[in-house]
């Protein structure tokens, strides 16, 4: 079997996987990173959603081994210190989460669309949005959240 | 009010471990040897199974055991159960027949399990499922409730004669008979409510997990109700003691009603851990969501409304087909009955109503409660028959609407269709929100729209629903097979902290921080010393879990009652204390304090001399803080409100865009107001779903062509806008914190709303009626059908 070597929330990490093995097989099933979710098996529903080398991918929908040397963030590499991401801190403020299942997808995924994009309208950020599926909020405060994490990092910069 | 007590918009306890990764969900969990399950499914609707070959699959690399039926079989493993029994309109029983785990002569629709593989990996047990050789023949299959009725529809069940479960009524026939002898003029409605696939975000999963030492079982599962589980499959089918079994329900990634139910892969990976002797895991992939977790509605309906010459409701006749699926679900019989036509007198006076409801069997996933479950039903018959009744009669839809509301001074009231409303404000809910979505204001907003060549269209439903089920000898004598009490454990600690342990459970409600707001409010300790624990048989005494909105109605209510225990029994350590009568101490803010004096001890003290019990009066009190309390609800809770919805409405294309919408909901005394916002938005997106964009369809043999997420069409961020929420309280009047319910009331007052908006903006086109969901193809045909109506 090959081996996959990189790095995970700036930890290097490696492991032996199956050809097939898909990366977010590896992160929960080999790395016990079990923070990003499996909700789908179409990629639709975006509770996978990790960092890899800096851009937003569907862990679910990327072979562990197209990852080798890769820089991968999940959300157990958000918070520092003990202390929450402004974007996380937003979710919790703003009441963005209910069963806590998306819940990391769309963490993941808001923090892509504010690295482009540092002041996303509503509209665009429903628009961003159409990758990650939530069945409890009905999004209105994934939006507010989503605002007010951008309006904090915007401050925190 | 304590802070962070009743009414306060506390951030959730829950959410540092949410957000940070640190959840723990089932598939999270992984115990020590742990082997995994996939279950072999059947691809046909309907089909005899002639034979099961599993010797090659046996053989595969990594697989370690391969059941079929036949092995459950011969170790006595019982049917999965069903809950609730209805009766015919002539007292017989309704026809249940046995709903194996794993199919052996027969399969009844695609996704009935036949088989399961058990490997060293996901994959290994997946692969060898391939190489099970069933020898399946074909057999006609129904697929919908409209075939099962017809005369020579092939049966799903040999000995249930046109498909037929049930056939019951409930109201007075000859009373709307009179009614409608009389009317001025009778509104008549043929309407569906679409079938839907609940998908909560987290797919089913459960780990078994066997000690040969001891015998004991352990079963992780996501699970809405964790005693109600361990009870059903111990006792009808394992056929184990519930002392012997553990039944842990740990963080759930969302329910809606889906995971209330006893499933197959429950009782298989229970099972199967003690053939094997190893943790046996499974995890549906969504695919196998689509086709095993129990779908929601499925009801075909005929209703007519009698009025008289005021537009005033004289009388109510219903006719519904409800489609149950393959099998009885673990409370599907009771869903189109009770949870429905016991709702239909809406908030309106109309004095006879009469209900019948068939029920039957078809070759499909099983159908039981989804958010709402039969209040959105009824809820969308009477709002939209409500507005067809205006058209009918030249009459506003608010006003025929305010016509006809139970005044507010009516209550208790009592309707036609055996329920006792306590209390609401009707005429006071419509016109909060009348006003909050700017009723008054729509025809500029229509002519402005109309500029950019958009139909746009408002609509309102004023509904009522039923929660916190629910009295126990009330249910008994409707069917249910178990009582509907729930169960709280307060745990003073040695130190003044409090555990609580209760039978709700949550999965996405946020419990952990509501139910520690009642505590820090009723005991007067900080919210931070206030840990609730759910989901787990092997700590909390009993539960009948979290399901009808019913948590804070009947599960706050036990929460209180042990609390009161809490109280009165530290009043008692606190008058020895203090040297003073029982009768003299008084209890606020956290202090029990001697009447009339300063002289007070602390929670703390209290809790310290209740287990350090030096200084006690032992010789007439146990040590210990510790109460349990079990509450019966006395009556159902009734949630009620009004939304409005507009919509704009492109002729060219049909796409119709939400572009406001406004709730005011009556959910009794608020907790926390944060949390019923989000509650009641999550469950507006659900009806809006169901409204615009879900629906679940089958072919004409049964199979599922909505299979995946990428066929059923799940709201997405782009298809909402912001959700207005507010309240307008009444206080219940028959449980201690005068609470309702706030979790299905968005999913049952939104789809009329809604369709009465689209509707409206087709109203130039003589349009009537328009079936849910409202997909551009839908409403584009439905325009250019009536193109030459309207250009006559």
């Amino acid at each position: 079997m090959p081996q996959v070597s990189l790095t995970v929330n700036g930890k290097p990490a490696s492991a032996e996987v199956e050809n097939r093995t898909l990366l977010v097989q590896l992160l929960r099933e080999k790395l016990s990173l079990t923070g990003t979710h499996v909700g789908c098996d179409t990629s639709q529903c975006g509770a996978c959603v990790v960092h890899v080398d800096g851009k937003a991918v569907k862990s679910c929908t990327i072979l562990a081994v197209q990852c080798q040397g890769a820089q991968v963030t999940t959300i157990e590499g958000l918070a520092k210190d003990g202390k929450l991401h402004p974007m996380q801190e937003a979710f919790r403020e703003n009441h963005g989460l209910q069963c806590g299942f998306c819940t990391p997808g769309m963490v993941m995924s808001a923090l892509d669309l504010v690295k482009n994009n540092a002041s996303p309208s509503e509209r665009q950020i429903r628009e961003y949005l159409e990758g990650n599926l939530c069945r409890c909020t009905g999004y209105h405060n994934i939006v507010k959240s989503i605002e007010a994490g951008a309006a904090a990092m915007r401050g925190g910069r | 009010m304590a802070q962070n007590g009743i009414g306060a918009s506390v951030r959730r306890k829950e959410d540092q471990r949410f957000l940070t990764g640190r959840g723990n969900y089932v598939d999270d969990i992984n115990r020590p040897g742990q082997i995994y399950a996939h279950v072999l499914r059947s691809p046909h609707a309907h089909a005899a199974i002639r034979k099961i070959d599993t010797a090659r699959a046996a053989k595969a690399p990594g697989v370690v055991a391969v059941f079929t039926g036949a092995d459950m079989a011969a170790d006595q493993i019982g049917t999965l159960p069903c809950g609730w029994g209805i009766n015919n309109k002539d007292g017989s029983p309704m026809k249940e027949p046995p709903h194996p785990v794993l199919a052996t002569e027969r399969v009844r629709h695609v996704g009935d399990p036949v088989a399961v593989v058990i490997a060293e990996s996901r994959a290994a047990a997946r692969d060898a499922a391939e190489l099970i050789a069933v020898d399946y023949k074909e057999l006609p299959a129904v697929a919908s409730s409209s075939e099962a009725v017809k005369p020579g529809a092939p049966l799903v069940w040999d000995d249930a004669a046109g498909n037929v479960c049930y056939d019951w009524h409930i109201g007075d026939k000859d009373a709307v008979a009179a009614a409608f002898a009389k009317a001025h003029k009778v509104a008549k409605l043929d309407l569906i409510n679409n079938r839907l696939i609940p998908n909560a975000m987290e797919p089913r999963a459960a780990i078994g997990d066997f000690d040969p030492g001891t015998g004991d079982y352990t079963l992780y599962t996501t699970s809405q109700n964790p005693h109600v589980i361990r009870l059903l499959m111990g006792a009808y089918v394992l056929h184990q003691p519930e002392h012997k079994i553990r039944v842990v329900a740990p963080d759930v990634g969302g329910g809606f009603g889906s995971k209330i139910y006893h499933y197959a892969e429950e009782a298989i990976v229970t099972w199967a851990a003690s053939k094997v002797k190893r943790p046996v895991k499974w995890t549906a992939d969504r695919s196998e969501s689509f086709m095993s977790d129990a779908h929601g509605r499925d009801h075909r309906t005929h209703a007519e409304l009698a009025l008289d010459k005021d537009g005033k409701f004289l009388g109510l006749r219903i006719s519904t087909v409800a489609n149950l699926g393959a099998y009885l679900s673990t409370f599907a019989p009771a869903v189109p009955t009770y949870l429905y036509a016991t709702l239909l007198a809406g908030v309106y006076t109309t004095p006879a109503i009469y209900c019948e409801v068939k029920s039957v069997f078809t070759n499909t996933v099983p159908v039981d409660a989804y958010r709402g479950a039969g209040r959105p039903e009824a809820s969308y018959l009477l709002e939209r028959l409500v507005d067809i009744a205006a058209a009918e009669m030249k009459m506003d839809r608010v006003e025929i609407r305010r016509r006809n509301f139970i005044p507010a001074n009516a209550f208790p009231y009592q309707t036609p269709v055996a329920v006792q409303y306590d209390s609401g404000d009707y005429q006071a809910t419509l016109d909060q929100a009348l006003k909050a979505g700017d009723w008054a204001g729509f025809a500029g907003r229509k002519a402005e729209a109309k500029k950019r060549g958009k139909l746009r269209g408002i609509g309102v439903s004023t509904y009522i629903e039923a929660c916190g089920v629910a009295p126990s000898n009330v249910a008994g004598a409707l069917g249910a097979r178990a009582g509907l009490y729930e169960v709280a454990n307060v745990r003073v600690n040695p130190t003044g902290s409090i555990t609580v342990l209760t039978g709700a459970h949550a999965h996405g409600q946020g419990h952990e921080t509501t139910f520690a707001q009642l505590v820090a409010e009723g005991l007067g300790v900080p919210i931070e010393n206030v840990d609730v624990v759910h989901g787990d048989t092997g700590r909390i005494p009993f539960g009948m879990g979290t399901y009808g909105s019913r948590s804070l109605a009947v599960g706050g209510s036990a929460l209180v009652k042990a609390m009161d225990k809490i109280i009165a029994k530290g009043k008692k350590i606190a008058a020895h204390l203090l040297e003073a009568s029982d009768a003299d101490i008084e209890f606020k803010d956290g202090k029990f304090t001697v009447a009339g004096t300063d002289r007070s001890k602390t929670f703390g003290d209290v809790a310290l001399a209740a287990y350090v019990p030096h200084n006690y009066p032992l010789d007439v009190l146990e040590p210990g803080l510790d109460e349990t309390a079990f509450y019966d609800p006395k009556n159902f809770t009734f949630p009620g409100g009004c939304h409005v919805a507009e919509v704009e409405i492109d002729p060219d294309t049909g796409v119709t865009t939400l572009v406001n919408f406004t709730a005011v909901d009556d959910v009794g005394r608020v907790i926390n107001p944060m949390i019923v916002e989000g509650q009641v938005q999550g469950g507006v997106a659900q009806g809006v779903g169901q409204a615009l964009l879900e629906t679940c369809v089958y072919d004409g043999n049964g199979q599922l062509l909505t299979g995946s997420m990428q066929d059923y069409c799940m709201p997405r961020a782009d298809n909402l806008p912001n959700v207005s929420v507010a309240t307008h309280v009444t206080l219940c009047t028959h449980n201690p914190l005068g609470v309702k319910g706030c979790g299905e009331v968005g999913s049952i007052g939104s789809p009329p709303a809604v369709m009465n908006a689209i509707v409206d903006a087709l109203s130039d086109y003589g349009i009537r009626h328009i079936e849910m969901p409202a997909t551009p193809q839908r409403v584009w045909q439905a325009i250019q059908s009536a193109k030459p109506a309207k250009a006559a």
